[in-house]
């Protein structure tokens, strides 16, 4: 496979992150005022291009990584380098195709899904290529696969089956009946955040084994223990996301009693793996390793959230708030984007040992921008969140109006620490994204 | 891998395997009765009129800013119980679609259009409630939601 492929990959994720999070910050302006670029990108598609951005950015920098490690770290050869090009080009032109779609108005209109549902059918084409590559160059290579490997696997074959089942809405026996067609598309939801999820999350556990250079970090029982406990969440711990939602109550139940064990799995891991690493492995790999470390922060919070608003008497107010936005960001902006800017400071690491080096203040600077920026962030959709939890059950929840004028201060703080967020990821994310253009430039 | 000290550990794949052929094969019966179960309400089929109001909800992207079931945007508020509550309903929402406001674009929908929006937001309305201020909160940290409407009544 040309070598240039995952590095391609990892570039265009690197556009889409600093561009994704520009609009954003363009989209948290018009929140708060809502004249601002409103006749010429008005809310309705703003939000659809930072939604898309972000989810490309996981899903090109994850499949990137993929990609770089089988063949350049793993040292296997690709199955067909052929169909490796073709899922680049494939990807890079439906990417387009979305953007068009979100800024000429022609949507579909699924939330997190908002472009073309025709789009859809290269996005699909794309993951099975990618699944067919992954499973030919595996299967027949490697024996007892360590858990990243399962990991990347499951993520690819249940994006598949989520692009499937986020489309059955076109089927009267879903669309016909509101309630079973809003069930199947948070099932399916459920399943797209659990895919991509295996697949940071393997490259997460990869880079863990490769910093400490002991394989056996993906090889233990504890390791797949918590990769099925993952796995089970994934396919039945959906329904925390409807609560309200009258579906049966068994399938509430069920995602009650599994989401308690959520986010769990990948806390557990980086810990145990922090607190067994050298000193001298943790200067070797300074960077990453960093951005593992903050990780292991973000996951603690994250499963201190995630956990509270599974509970369904605490959903009760939180759902529909700024606080399900602070988590889902919070599991974007705090563990995934890191994990995927240590891989991608990782793979330049490969390429060039001593770049890093070369970054390292200007990387910490963005670090720490970002950090402080994210828990002001946080904070104030927390608090904009309760304030609208307690609204929507009092006297006078019938006026917006009065919500939105008690939550603005909020959202002001929200605006400004997003702006340092954009920053602090664009001064970590540029130095890279220089290096890797550079490189697929060269000849 | 270079540099590896400890002897690397055995995968047993076979076990790992048979758990994952298990999960799947759970899961994919779960799901066939996710698909086919009845849901907690007897919700009557979408009219057809409304079905075309749903296609425009869509077309439009309106859940960018508005939420079903707290599911959405939070520029604009919750529609699920919009038709129903007291003081809005029907022209409420028609005088919002073509007039705009200082959040709200403008649109320039037909009347047959907004009776079509009209006619899926009732629809929607009456699946159940949100936010839901008659449902129990149990001690278990389970909350019992108030149906419209359930299949034994």
């Amino acid at each position: 496979m040309n070598k240039k492929i995952p590095i391609a990959f990892v570039v265009a994720a690197l556009c889409v992150l600093i561009g994704g999070a520009l609009v954003g910050v363009l989209a948290a302006i018009q929140y708060l005022e809502p004249t601002f670029l409103k006749e010429t990108l008005p809310f309705n598609r703003l939000r659809e291009i930072h939604v898309t951005s972000a989810i490309s950015w996981i899903v090109l920098s994850a499949t990137g990584g993929v990609y770089f490690y089988i063949t350049k770290e793993l040292g296997h050869q690709i199955f067909s380098g052929k169909l490796a090009v073709f899922h680049l080009i494939l990807f890079i032109l439906t990417g387009l195709g979305i953007y068009i779609s979100i800024f000429t108005g022609n949507m579909g209109g699924r939330e997190y899904l908002t472009f073309l549902p025709v789009l859809m059918i290269p996005i699909l084409l794309g993951w099975i290529v990618f699944g067919v590559n992954y499973f030919k160059t595996l299967l027949a290579n490697v024996k007892g696969w360590p858990v990243y490997l399962w990991m990347w696997g499951t993520g690819i074959v249940f994006m598949v089956f989520h692009l499937c089942e986020a489309n059955l809405w076109i089927f009267d026996h879903f669309r016909m009946n509101f309630v079973r067609d809003l069930t199947v598309q948070w099932k399916s939801y459920g399943s797209f955040t659990g895919s991509w999820n295996m697949l940071v999350y393997g490259t997460a556990i990869f880079l863990m084994a490769r910093i400490k250079k002991d394989e056996n970090v993906a090889r233990t029982k504890i390791a797949f223990f918590f990769y099925f406990l993952g796995l089970t969440n994934l396919m039945f711990g959906w329904a925390h996301h409807i609560y309200p939602v009258p579906s049966q109550a068994w399938i509430r139940y069920l995602a009650y009693a599994i989401s308690m064990t959520e986010w769990l799995v990948l806390g557990y891991m980086l810990t145990n793996w922090i607190k067994s690493l050298s000193a001298k492995e943790k200067k070797e790999n300074f960077f990453p390793y960093r951005l593992l470390v903050i990780t292991d922060i973000w996951v603690f919070g994250n499963v201190l959230m995630a956990v509270l608003i599974s509970i369904p008497a605490i959903n009760h107010y939180s759902h529909g708030s700024h606080i399900t936005v602070a988590h889902s960001m919070g599991t974007t902006i705090g563990i995934n984007t890191p994990i995927l800017l240590a891989s991608a400071t990782f793979m330049c690491s490969c390429i060039n040992e001593m770049i890093l080096e070369k970054m390292q203040k200007t990387l910490s600077y963005g670090l720490a921008l970002f950090n402080i920026s994210l828990i002001v962030f946080l904070a104030s959709l927390i608090i904009a969140g309760s304030i609208k939890g307690q609204w929507m059950y009092s006297e006078n929840s019938a006026f917006y109006s009065v919500l939105t004028e008690q939550i603005k201060p909020y959202i002001r703080y929200f605006l400004f620490a997003g702006i340092g967020v954009f920053v602090g990821v664009t001064i970590v994310a540029a130095p890279v994204l220089k290096f890797m253009t550079a490189k697929l430039r060269e000849a | 891998m270079e540099n590896q000290d400890r002897p690397i550990l055995e995968v047993n794949t076979n076990l790992y395997r048979t758990i994952l052929l298990v999960l799947v094969a759970v899961f994919l019966c779960y799901t066939y009765v996710v698909y086919t179960t009845k849901t907690e309400t007897d919700i009557p089929q979408m009219t057809e009129e409304a079905l075309r109001g749903q296609i425009l909800w869509q077309e439009n992207n309106c859940t960018a800013c508005h939420q079903f079931y707290g599911l959405g945007g939070y520029l604009g508020p919750d529609l699920t119980n919009i038709i129903s509550t007291e003081n809005k309903g029907p022209q409420y929402v028609k005088a919002f679609l073509n007039s705009g406001i200082k959040v709200m674009p403008k649109f320039n929908f037909s009347e047959a259009e907004m009776e079509e929006i009209v006619a899926f937001l009732t629809y929607v309305d009456g699946t159940g409630y949100f936010p839901n201020k008659q449902a129990r909160l149990k001690n278990t940290g389970w909350v019992e939601l108030k149906y419209k409407k359930t299949r034994n009544e």
